[in-house]
């Protein structure tokens, strides 16, 4: 398997009233043709920042990338200008975003929504972008497409506007799609039938997905690989198994604790991570967790620590990682 | 913390079982909606909530669980009456507060009490949090002296976790979870017996609802405060909940203990809702059979006729359309809305 995504030492920063907010702060990570990455973490973690980076839509100012790389297909898109990362944006990326509504223009029809990109990047003909547009709406399985095409985004549910996203997103072919939060509107029912879709037309496709959430209990079914962010960095790797059978950062190891399951007993205590996640232009020294860890010891609050690579593709940045793989400090 | 005792904790916590204190009889809340042009259009019923009966023990949480759109959110707003019913009934210890006069409201007001879903939109935002706090004491008369009354509000500050000498702040300096914080002190402060939690988790990050379920069962414990806890996450609300009841375009599809409920399944929308939930492990979600729901969810203004369910039921039959399903016990403290629940049909 090849890497189509790789992100070396990347580093976004903005520009607060009297601070720097380190909103993604050096984090690395590679995403293979055809899997599924899921990037996990809080509110405010720099998830979807990073995110935004590689699409190159920080706005700026206040936002600027300090550092880092980001090659995909061969290319620094860091290095790009902008009509060439605009051939790129929406073509060989797409991106499904939170809010179906936001992100649709409310005031143009669905064909000239989803016409605009086709024609733009695959040099298509109106009559032939109409003609992809008609088969990416069956696609993804929006009944009677035809007529839908007319239609505008209010006339449709949650549901079919994330799957009219979804429509956009691969209507250009690309290899990879970004989805950022891209379920947390939807009912239950709906998320899983749009995650289910999103899988599945990325498998048949070979398109890697990388979505983005802030709820480890969404992407178990999902995600081949996990990263785990808070505040700017990532503080976990490693696959779904690993992470969701035997989490080694404290972090993580918080945010399974925290979550209700469907499956669990009554009588099973949530474990809530105490306080609130640092205000990223004022970190704590050392670790950023460790002012609501309950393992921190001295070290922890001195010096941040480097990656310790546990079994496999397996790593956490934690001091006491030793003693989280071997259990002896649970 | 005696102060903050409700009477009702020390009166009725001998029998906290089969002690109801609210009741709803056949509740319908409909809303009008004009179609088209003013004059012409002619005026149609949203059936927001459309015949549903239960009740609700003292010190015991029901949870309401529900798709967007099928009521859930009405129902609890009109059994505080802040939506008038349009027809049927709702009980609070005795008292029908659809029928009740300005000072019986008003006393039912100071029992009953609610927590909005929207941390940002539920608070004043210019309103110090002691006076946001603080203002139910004064207006029920609760506090005699200036004294009491600044006692009373650092009391129910502590109560939830936030430091008393941030009563002078504003809310815009707090996190989304400080301030659902300060709506659920603003709702203890009248030591209700009753409170509507409407989504009160769902607007806040994972690691701070664990701390905001946590703290509202540790008040429950404490106050025998009864709630409804109105949740689209069947997680949370199987965590929280003594019982559940599943809500579906206006009608109660069942009604069970969490346990009985997630082991045991009967309706079929239940079953749909339950196997769509994701479970935070891979092994278990990589052989879990989804049951997928056909088709969007019906108008609430033009229901479909019969069993309201009967347009997406994978089970559906050709009674489903004609006779609408009552709620039948069909198993111990377990009701069912279906009719091919028990041997009527294939099932």
């Amino acid at each position: 398997m090849t890497e189509i995504l790789q992100i070396h030492n990347l580093r976004t920063y903005f520009r607060g009233e009297d601070t720097v907010v380190k909103a993604v702060d050096g984090i690395s990570y590679g995403i293979e043709e055809g899997e599924t990455l899921a990037i996990v973490g809080e509110s405010g973690c720099g998830k979807s920042v990073s995110a935004l980076s590689i699409l190159g839509l920080i706005p700026s100012p206040p936002g600027w990338i300090e550092s880092g790389q980001i090659i995909f297909d061969g290319h620094d898109l860091l290095t790009l200008s902008n009509s060439e990362i605009r051939k790129v944006r929406g073509a060989k990326i797409g991106m499904v975003f939170q809010e179906p509504m936001s992100s649709l223009n409310p005031v143009l029809s669905v064909e000239r929504q989803m016409t605009e990109g086709i024609r733009l990047h695959l040099g298509l003909t109106k009559q032939q972008a109409r003609t992809r547009a008609v088969e990416m709406l069956e696609t993804v399985q929006i009944p009677d497409a035809d007529s839908q095409l007319k239609r505008h985004p209010h006339m449709f549910s949650g549901g079919m506007r994330q799957r009219l996203m979804i429509a956009m997103a691969l209507s250009c072919g690309p290899q990879l799609i970004i989805a950022d939060e891209p379920t947390t509107a939807l009912d239950v029912t709906v998320q899983a039938q749009i995650l289910d879709l999103m899988k599945q037309l990325c498998q048949e496709n070979n398109v890697a997905l990388m979505i983005i959430t802030h709820n480890l209990g969404v992407v178990a079914r999902y995600a081949d690989r996990i990263n785990i962010m808070y505040a700017g960095k990532i503080i976990e790797q490693g696959t779904a198994r690993e992470i969701y059978r035997s989490p080694k950062h404290p972090y993580t190891l918080g945010l399974l604790g925290s979550i209700p399951r469907l499956d669990g007993r009554q009588s099973d205590k949530l474990q809530p991570i105490e306080g609130q996640p640092p205000d990223l232009g004022d970190l704590p020294s050392g670790c950023h967790f460790n002012p609501r860890c309950q393992y921190a010891i001295e070290k922890c609050t001195i010096e941040y620590p480097p990656f310790i690579d546990l079994d496999g593709s397996h790593r956490a940045a934690c001091w006491i990682s030793d003693e989280l793989r071997t259990g002896a400090a649970h | 913390m005696s102060q903050l005792t409700p009477e009702s904790a020390t009166k009725h916590e001998s029998s906290p079982c089969d002690d109801v204190l609210i009741k709803v009889q056949d509740l319908k809340v409909h809303f009008p909606v004009s179609s088209g042009l003013r004059f012409w259009g002619k005026s149609e019923l949203v059936k927001a909530v459309d015949g549903v009966s239960l009740t609700i023990q003292r010190g015991e949480t029901l949870g309401l669980v529900g798709e967007s759109g099928c009521g859930k959110t009405t129902l609890g707003r009109t059994l505080l009456r802040l939506i008038e019913a349009t027809e049927g009934n709702v009980y609070f210890d005795g008292l029908n507060i659809t029928q009740a006069n300005r000072n019986e409201l008003r006393e039912f007001r100071r029992k009953a009490q609610i927590i909005f879903q929207d941390p940002y939109g539920s608070l004043d935002p210019r309103q110090k949090i002691g006076d946001i706090i603080g203002e139910p004491l004064l207006v029920h008369n609760l506090t005699k002296t200036k004294a009491e009354y600044r006692a009373q509000v650092a009391e129910l500050l502590e109560l939830v976790g936030l430091n008393p000498a941030n009563a002078s702040r504003y809310p815009h300096e707090f996190s989304g979870g400080q301030r659902q914080r300060i709506g659920i002190a603003r709702a203890l402060a009248v030591k209700p017996e009753f409170i509507v939690c409407d989504e009160p988790v769902s607007a806040l990050d994972v690691s701070i609802q664990a701390q905001i379920i946590n703290l509202l069962k540790a008040l429950q414990d404490e106050f025998n405060l009864a709630y409804l806890f109105v949740a689209h996450d069947l997680s949370v609300v199987r965590h929280i909940s003594d019982r559940i009841a599943v809500m579906y375009l206006g009608h109660i599809a069942e009604v069970s203990t969490p346990d009985s409920l997630y082991e045991n399944p009967i309706h079929p929308y239940t079953k749909a809702l339950l196997s769509a939930v994701p479970l935070p492990d891979p092994d278990l979600e990589a052989t879990r059979q989804r049951i997928p729901l056909i088709g969007e969810l019906p108008s609430a203004q033009n229901p479909p006729s019969g069993c309201v369910f009967n347009t997406r039921c994978p089970i559906a039959i050709e009674d489903c359309q004609k006779i609408v399903p009552e709620l039948r016990n069909v198993a111990k403290a377990h009701e069912v809305g279906c009719i091919l629940a028990d041997g009527y049909g294939p099932y």
